[in-house]
């Protein structure tokens, strides 16, 4: 008897154990996207903005070390903090004092910097209406399966942010681009994040589904800095950002972590701010949204356990034969600088049209012939 | 009479020059005479290294049959005869890489360092074929090339500016900024879209602005430019030459150009290429080139050559803490460890020419091998150290090359050729740009070919384009001149003067700056604009015999430019961009705010008051032409009118 009841409990065990796996595997499935995509944008320029930069920088740090590729992130810097001559160690950008944490590292790409960040190519990249020849690193090419991760920062006030010190976005603009993705099913789920000031502004006039937002502070707050350093001689950071990071860098791809936990960051205590969220138009329950449903990335593996057999390498096709050979013209290397045959160059023969002079002339004498003909009485005939 | 004092004066000076010459040369061959004998016993050395390396296996074993199988790879690509026994019968196409490193020690007591990566491949991507098998050519730009007809290529990332008259003249020469030069296949037959498409995908490739090249900033030049690799034609309509020297050169342009290396940034020479060490420097260039090249001396089959740069100049006095000593490791904070594996050859060359007996610097290792080359018209002697052979890295096993100084005197060079360029003139009106080209030579005059490309909004007056040297007028014996369109093209001025020796030719032009329309004007528009460098191309008299034949086994850095005269050597030499300000209004908000409230204020209350202040009148009915003109002349005559 004692036996039996201890079968049972095992067996009650064993079957609790295989529910709790499935459901954690119905969780890894749950958020239904298949792909994410990532678009982090600094519109500030000059040196005293350093600190935006290095926001976009910590963020996109967090998101490459978390998992999404290169090619699904587009970064978008309108200035070069990095390599600008104020800098003094040039080639870094660095998120905490003393120089703790560089965030450029050895291995960035920028798709749009400088000039290019403008609200034009922003809303283009987020709509996909870019023209036919734009490479294929500075498009967003997501899908109805894709989550998005849209970070913002800059200096920004109630309902609008500024893109480089000379044009601005408001949220209007900002909401419609939304729908328009929506409608042409260019995302999942979107998480919106803002660190400016009045960041909350930003967020209010969304009305697409599934989008979650969250912002550095409420309408009528500023967003403030954190940090200033001594050697480069400007803040680091804004405070948002920073304690953003602190938390972005304890999470790991399979850390379980969700957006309660985000919403959390950056208590007023820390942030003088106080950061607002927005999740009616998410469907989902934040509790069951995990951190790394944006900020990670989804790798598809597919197992086979069919038998592929790999053909033979493939044959280059030998096409040039001896006797074709021997007809082909011989090649040869040009003069760098030819002066015989650039003095005598003859110049380009263009489309000839008739000097100036000669059509005034022209009309001059059918003007002549005309008033000789008729004379001057007759004018009233023609008018 | 003066003149003639001169003269003899001249003739005094070049002939002490030249028994001075004699001299130095009697030294050199001297010297060269030992460099034979360490060269004689260097084979014996390697024979020497090569029995070790077979006669310890048991040190590191399996490193060792990881390189045998990578020779054996090696030697499968490089002779298909023995292949075809194995495979099949047909040959593979043959793809070669090479790597080097050139240190030059400057004259101003910096420290030039010079990378060079080429891939060759026997291919041809002409013509329309379809290429599809990539080995260590890139693919990324083996479909560019095949995709936009691209008959040659050359793209340069540069920050800073070159100064050739403490440096001398470099490798290659670069302006700041970026700048990329074109030439398509003659199958290409709307060039400019083919131009614009191109250099949006370049600018994904690069990670750089390059799709701000536009027809606003592009020219066609007609006689700089031509080609550099093999080309039987030169039509000058295939061309495609824009700069964009405001353009920022930072990591995000190091790492896709890394990763165009076959070991990327792995092995070999590319694990210095650090980018906080490189872009802390007073100079730094990287450039891609792509050009068909000659496969063998007969010359029928063209070959394709990639060939990768990166130039950096190491300031002393920021990176060096006033010590006068360089190593690798200070430089780069790497060592070498090994040899690209994939490379046929990987070197590093030191230019020991100033310094043959020691007393300006020393050389830590030591290298027994050394070899001349004749670059930039100039015999240079080079140590050699050879990253293939596994001596070169000692007993530790990595190679930190040690430069100490012993000596400080840093004097200022004279290049043959240099040119610089300003802007003159005050106020936002008007302006002039002046350009000095300087030829150095004291006896000889040669031709260069002056190529200026200046934005629209700077409207050049070119009737007053004078071109002086020694006081008198010089006059061009070709000029090409293009007009610019508002919002559509640029000027472009090219001129060939020839310098008299030992000269300043100064060519200046005036210009009117243009409005430009509110939306026109860049986010910090008080910045100023720029106007890319000029492009001075030159075929300078060599001191000695250039080499002509382009078959042959040379050094990479040596074989950029295809040489066709014993006597001459090719340069291309760029001045300074210019930064111009533009009349601009004031973007700020107090100025709107002024000029809103002005407005409301002239409008609003102007008409109020006018209104209020005005008394009205019957209007009486007025009066015909007739007695108009007849009221004039009666008021002329003094008689009361009608």
């Amino acid at each position: 008897m004692k036996l039996f009841h201890l079968f049972s409990f095992f067996a009650a065990y064993l079957v609790a154990d295989s529910s709790d796996v499935e459901n954690s595997v119905g969780q890894f499935f749950s958020s239904g996207h298949t792909n994410n995509w990532a678009v982090l944008v600094c519109t500030s320029r000059f040196w005293f903005n350093y600190r935006h930069v290095a926001n976009t920088l910590s963020v996109y740090r967090s998101v490459k070390r978390l998992g999404i590729p290169d090619s699904h992130i587009v970064l978008m810097l309108a200035d070069d903090m990095a390599c600008n001559h104020r800098n003094p160690k040039p080639a870094t950008v660095f998120s905490h004092k003393n120089m703790e944490l560089n965030v450029y590292g050895d291995d960035v790409e920028v798709d749009y910097r400088g000039y290019e960040v403008t609200v034009e190519n922003f809303l283009r990249v987020l709509t996909g209406r870019l023209p036919l020849s734009t490479p294929r690193s500075k498009r967003l090419l997501s899908d109805d399966r894709s989550n998005i991760l849209i970070y913002l920062t800059g200096h920004g006030g109630n309902g609008f942010l500024k893109f480089q010190d000379s044009e601005e976005i408001s949220n209007v603009e900002l909401a419609d681009a939304f729908e328009q993705m929506w409608q042409k099913r260019r995302y999942n789920e979107l998480l919106f994040i803002i660190d400016t000031c009045q960041g909350a502004s930003m967020y209010e006039r969304f009305y697409s589904p599934n989008i979650m937002a969250l912002a550095s502070s409420q309408v009528g707050e500023d967003s403030l800095s954190h940090q200033p350093d001594l050697a480069i001689g400007v803040h680091l950071m804004d405070r948002y950002t920073f304690y953003l990071l602190e938390f972005l860098e304890d999470i790991h791809p399979a850390s379980k972590a969700n957006m309660n936990d985000l919403f959390k960051v950056c208590p007023k205590s820390q942030c003088v701010s106080t950061p607002g969220h927005r999740t009616d138009l998410f469907l989902r329950d934040p509790g069951s949204v995990l951190i790394t449903d944006f900020f990670g990335s989804v790798r598809k593996v597919e197992i086979t356990t069919e038998a592929i057999n790999l053909t033979d390498p493939i044959q280059q096709q030998e096409e040039s034969s001896v006797s074709e050979d021997a007809n082909k013209e011989m090649y040869s290397y040009v003069d760098q600088l030819p002066v015989s045959e650039i003095i005598h160059q003859k110049p380009k023969q263009k489309d000839w049209h008739p000097p100036d002079g000669f059509i005034l002339g022209l009309w001059t004498l059918i003007l002549l012939v005309f008033f000789k003909t008729y004379g001057i009485k007759h004018l009233k005939h023609i008018f | 009479m003066a003149a003639h004092r001169c003269s003899y004066l001249a003739w005094l000076v070049f002939i002490f020059s030249l028994s001075g010459i004699l001299v130095a040369d009697g030294q050199e061959t001297t010297l060269s005479g030992d460099h034979l004998v360490s060269a004689v016993e260097n084979p014996q050395t390697d024979a020497e290294t090569e029995k070790r390396a077979a006669e310890e296996p048991a040190v590191e074993e399996r490193r060792w049959e990881a390189t045998r199988a990578a020779d054996a790879a090696e030697e499968n690509q490089e002779f298909p005869a023995s292949v075809a026994t194995v495979l099949s019968s047909t040959p593979q196409l043959k793809d070669d890489f090479q790597e080097e490193l050139v240190i030059r020690p400057l004259h101003s007591g910096d420290i030039y360092a010079s990378f060079h990566f080429r891939t060759l491949w026997e291919t041809d991507f002409m013509k329309g074929n379809k290429v599809s098998h990539y080995r260590l050519f890139p693919k990324s730009l083996g479909q560019v090339i095949s995709k936009f007809s691209v008959r040659e290529l050359h793209i340069s990332f540069t920050q800073g500016y070159w100064r050739t008259m403490q440096w001398g003249q470099p490798y290659l020469p670069s302006p700041p900024g970026a700048e990329l030069w074109v030439w398509f296949q003659d199958t290409v037959t709307d060039v400019d879209a083919t131009w614009k498409e191109l250099t949006n995908v370049l600018s994904g490739i690069f990670c750089a602005s390059l799709n701000f090249i536009d027809s606003t900033n592009t020219v066609q030049p007609s006689a700089s430019f031509k080609p550099l690799g093999i080309a039987n034609v030169t039509d000058h309509r295939f061309l495609r030459y824009a700069t964009l020297p405001r353009e920022i050169v930072c990591t995000e342009n190091l790492t896709p150009w890394k990763k165009l290396l076959p070991c990327g940034s792995k092995a070999g020479l590319a694990v210095l290429l650090k980018s906080e060490k490189l872009f802390h420097s007073s100079f730094h260039s990287q450039a891609v080139h792509i050009r068909p090249m000659c496969q063998d001396s007969q010359c029928k089959t063209p070959s394709w050559e990639l060939r990768q740069t990166l130039n950096v100049v190491f300031d002393l006095h920021t990176s060096g803490q006033g010590k006068q000593e360089w190593s690798l490791f200070k430089m780069f904070s790497r060592t070498l460890t090994e040899a690209c594996p994939l490379a046929s050859s990987s070197k590093i060359y030191i230019d020991i020419t100033d310094n043959p007996q020691e007393e300006q610097f020393e050389l830590i290792p030591a290298t027994p091998l050394l070899r001349q080359a004749v670059v930039l018209g100039d015999r240079r002697t080079f140590s050699v150290y050879d990253l293939t052979q596994q001596v070169t890295f000692g007993t530790v096993r990595s190679l930190n090359l040690l430069i100490r100084w012993k000596s400080t005197e840093g004097h200022m060079l004279r290049p043959l050729l240099h040119a610089e360029r300003y802007v003159a003139g005050y106020g936002l009106q008007t302006g002039e740009i002046h350009t000095l080209m300087y030829n150095n030579h004291p006896f000889r005059s040669f031709s260069v070919l002056l190529l200026d490309s200046v934005p629209w909004y700077l409207r050049l007056y070119i009737h007053t384009l004078t071109v002086t040297s020694k006081g008198k007028d010089n006059k061009p014996s070709y000029i090409h001149y293009q007009p610019s369109k508002d919002r559509i093209r640029p000027h472009l001025l090219e001129m060939l003067v020839q310098l008299p020796p030992h000269s300043v030719t100064e060519v200046t032009v005036q210009f009117e700056r243009a409005l430009l329309k509110w939306t026109e004007y860049t986010p910090d528009p008080n910045h100023g604009f720029y106007v890319g460098s000029s492009v001075i191309s030159a075929l300078v008299p060599s001191t000695v015999a250039m080499d002509t034949n382009n078959t042959q086994e040379r050094t990479l850095f040596s074989s950029f430019f295809p040489c066709k005269e014993e006597s001459s050597y090719f340069v291309r030499v760029y001045t300074e961009p210019l930064l111009v300000n533009l009349p601009t209004p004031d973007f700020s908000m107090p100025y709107n705010v002024i000029c809103l409230t002005c407005t409301v204020v002239a409008v609003g209350y102007g008409s109020l008051y006018n209104l209020l202040t005005r008394s009205f009148q019957v209007e009486e009915p007025n009066p015909g032409l007739a007695k108009r003109i007849a009221n004039i002349i009666r008021k002329m005559r003094g008689v009361p009118p009608l």
